[in-house]
């Protein structure tokens, strides 16, 4: 077996009383759609906010293509390879499409302590960037300020920005939430596009995204991982069924 | 670079300040006035950088006011005028007294970093107040300006206006170069959003410590040439209401603008000269103005000059 991109091991997490992270075990394939479920409150985006290394777990280890990464800072984590998108989407609303994207760019593209030349004219930046803009079907839209973009549009620029970075290891969380039907329909063909060249943990209450998409689900209650299994295990699975599909038959 | 009406603006502004000297050839008050305005705006621009483009709100900036000017009074004071010597030593303390209050006060964010980059810098004003070989409260007298081996005469009131004009360019070129590189796309990126910088890869820390330095050194340099122009230097410079003053004029002007801190400190100066003319109250009128602008005019003054664009 090759080694996983993402191994996670005995995570904990707990605000006060609550456990949000119990004891969570996951691995996740350099080429794998490994889907995490869950009610809300379950502890997902809790989850990833560790993996990216914006909450320390209480204990537990987290290793990264290979390295231990539990103790490392956010940026440094994403130097290596970790790029994420956010629940809420997170992008800089007040300067161009392309902007954002080349500032993807330029986070992977050495340091920024580059004083004197312009970064807006710059083509090292500014070609990856639309580029990329194209792969997610959002070059007509590059001059557009974000912060004017519809919605759907800003979960899509987000994604773009994670892709720029040329991650080893997409962390979305729930890529799809807001979106209208033909839009959701078009993120499943982008991120079916990047399967098996990036690893994918992929939070998403969209069953029918989730169950095109991943290789393997791991189902989360409460801050525990109850199952995991592939697509159709995870369907025929009767605890997941109690517990979270909700189908009492 | 096409002219908008801010360009057309800033030009003729640069141009007035430029010509003064010689259409006012024996008014040394406008001159002095004007030197004055030049310096502050130095100031100003510097502090921009951390207010305007990266969200640092430091209540701290006159310090370096202080440190520049108490460089030049203190080798004065051990008759030591060579420029050559004190102002790379005035530029280097800044650098390190910068580089050591960023590294405390950036750990902190939002209310807890203004209160910190406050009280770090009245410490060093009460520094100054505490030592009774520099003059404690009253500080000391620089009688003889910076000498730069005789290539230029900085007792010479209009060479000194030209002087500081020249630095006023190069800081305002600076800056302007600075905002639009890597850099600077880090630094404005912070003020926007953080979090999402941080996920991108960029340690954000670094590259605000590092503009916090660079504005801190900008800084001496105004303090530098503040000291020869006041030909003195007293604990006064910075405490925290100048660093107060610094602020409005950045508001004023409008934050995140490149000119906008310029005008600001010039409408600053100049109203206050004005208004303390007509009355000794002057403070009633100027204070209910400075918090008009900031609420109703967002933006400042160089929002009257359109759209902002990124120069
Ligand atoms: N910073 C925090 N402090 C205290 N409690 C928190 C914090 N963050 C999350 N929680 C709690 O931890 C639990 C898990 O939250 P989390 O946001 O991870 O759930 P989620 O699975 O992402 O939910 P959703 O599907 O609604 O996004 C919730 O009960 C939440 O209230
Ligand atoms: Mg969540």
């Amino acid at each position: 077996m090759i080694e996983p991109m993402l191994k996670v091991t005995g995570l904990v997490k707990s605000f006060g009383g609550l456990i949000a992270t119990n004891d969570v075990n996951i691995d996740v394939a350099p080429d794998e759609v490994h889907a995490v479920i869950g009610p809300n409150g379950a502890g997902k985006t809790t989850f990833i906010a560790q993996i990216a290394g914006d909450l320390r777990p209480d204990t537990g280890t987290i290793q990264f293509a290979g390295s231990d990464i539990t103790r490392l800072a956010t940026p440094k984590r994403a130097r290596l390879g970790l790029a994420r998108s956010f629940q809420i989407t997170s992008i800089f609303r007040d300067v161009t499409v392309e902007d954002n994207v080349a500032m993807a760019v330029q986070a992977h593209d050495g340091h920024s302590f580059r004083f004197w030349r312009e970064a807006r004219r710059d083509p090292q930046l500014r070609d990856p960037a639309r580029a990329v803009l194209k792969q997610v079907g959002l070059d007509h839209r590059c001059d557009v300020v974000a912060g004017e973009l519809a919605h759907g549009e800003q979960r899509q620029l987000e994604l773009a920005m994670a892709i720029a970075t040329g991650p080893a290891m997409l962390l979305l969380d729930e890529p799809m939430a807001g979106m209208g039907a033909e839009e959701s329909a078009r993120m499943v063909d982008l991120l079916r596009s990047l399967k098996g060249n990036v690893a994918i943990l992929l939070v998403e209450h969209d069953m029918d995204a989730v169950f095109a998409l991943a290789d393997r689900i791991t189902v989360l209650v409460r801050g525990r991982a109850i199952a995991t299994g592939e697509p159709h295990e995870i369907r025929d699975d009767d605890e997941v069924r109690k517990a979270y599909l909700g189908e009492d038959d | 670079m096409t002219m908008n009406r801010r360009g057309v603006v800033m030009t003729l502004f640069l141009i007035t300040v430029a010509l003064l000297p010689i259409a006012l050839v024996d008014q040394p008050f406008y001159i002095g006035l004007f030197s004055r305005a030049m310096i502050l705006s130095i100031a100003a621009v510097s502090l921009n950088l951390l207010l305007g483009y990266g969200n640092m709100i430091s209540f701290g900036h006159a310090v370096y006011i202080g440190i520049g000017a108490y460089t030049v009074g203190i080798f004065a004071y051990y008759e030591i005028y060579d420029g050559f010597i004190q102002w790379p030593v005035g530029l280097a303390i800044s650098a390190v007294v910068a580089l050591i209050f960023g590294a405390i006060s950036l750990r902190t964010r939002g209310v807890y970093f203004i209160m910190i980059t406050l009280a770090l810098a009245q410490m060093l004003y009460f520094l100054g107040v505490s030592i009774d070989e520099y003059g404690a409260d009253d500080g000391l007298v620089i009688d003889v300006r910076s000498e730069f081996a005789g290539l230029i005469d900085l007792e010479e009131g209009i060479a000194f206006y030209y002087v500081i004009f020249f630095f006023l360019l190069l800081t305002i070129f600076i800056v302007h170069r600075l905002t639009n590189s890597r850099f600077g796309v880090v630094v404005r990126g912070a003020k926007s959003n953080e979090v999402r910088l941080r996920a991108l890869g960029f340690s954000v820390y670094q590259y605000k410590l590092t503009a916090f330095v660079i504005a801190g050194v900008i800084c001496g340099l105004a303090g530098l040439l503040l000291g020869n122009f006041t030909n003195f230097v007293n604990p006064d410079m910075m405490h925290w209401t100048r660093s107060g003053e610094l602020i409005f004029m950045v508001v004023l002007g409008g934050l995140g603008s490149l000119f906008g801190p310029v005008l600001g400190a010039f409408v600053f100066l100049l109203l206050e000269e004005i208004l303390s003319d007509l009355t000794i109250h002057w403070q009633i009128i100027f204070g209910p103005f400075l918090i008009a602008v900031v609420l109703f005019m967002r933006g400042g003054i160089d929002s009257l000059l359109g759209k902002s664009t990124d120069d």
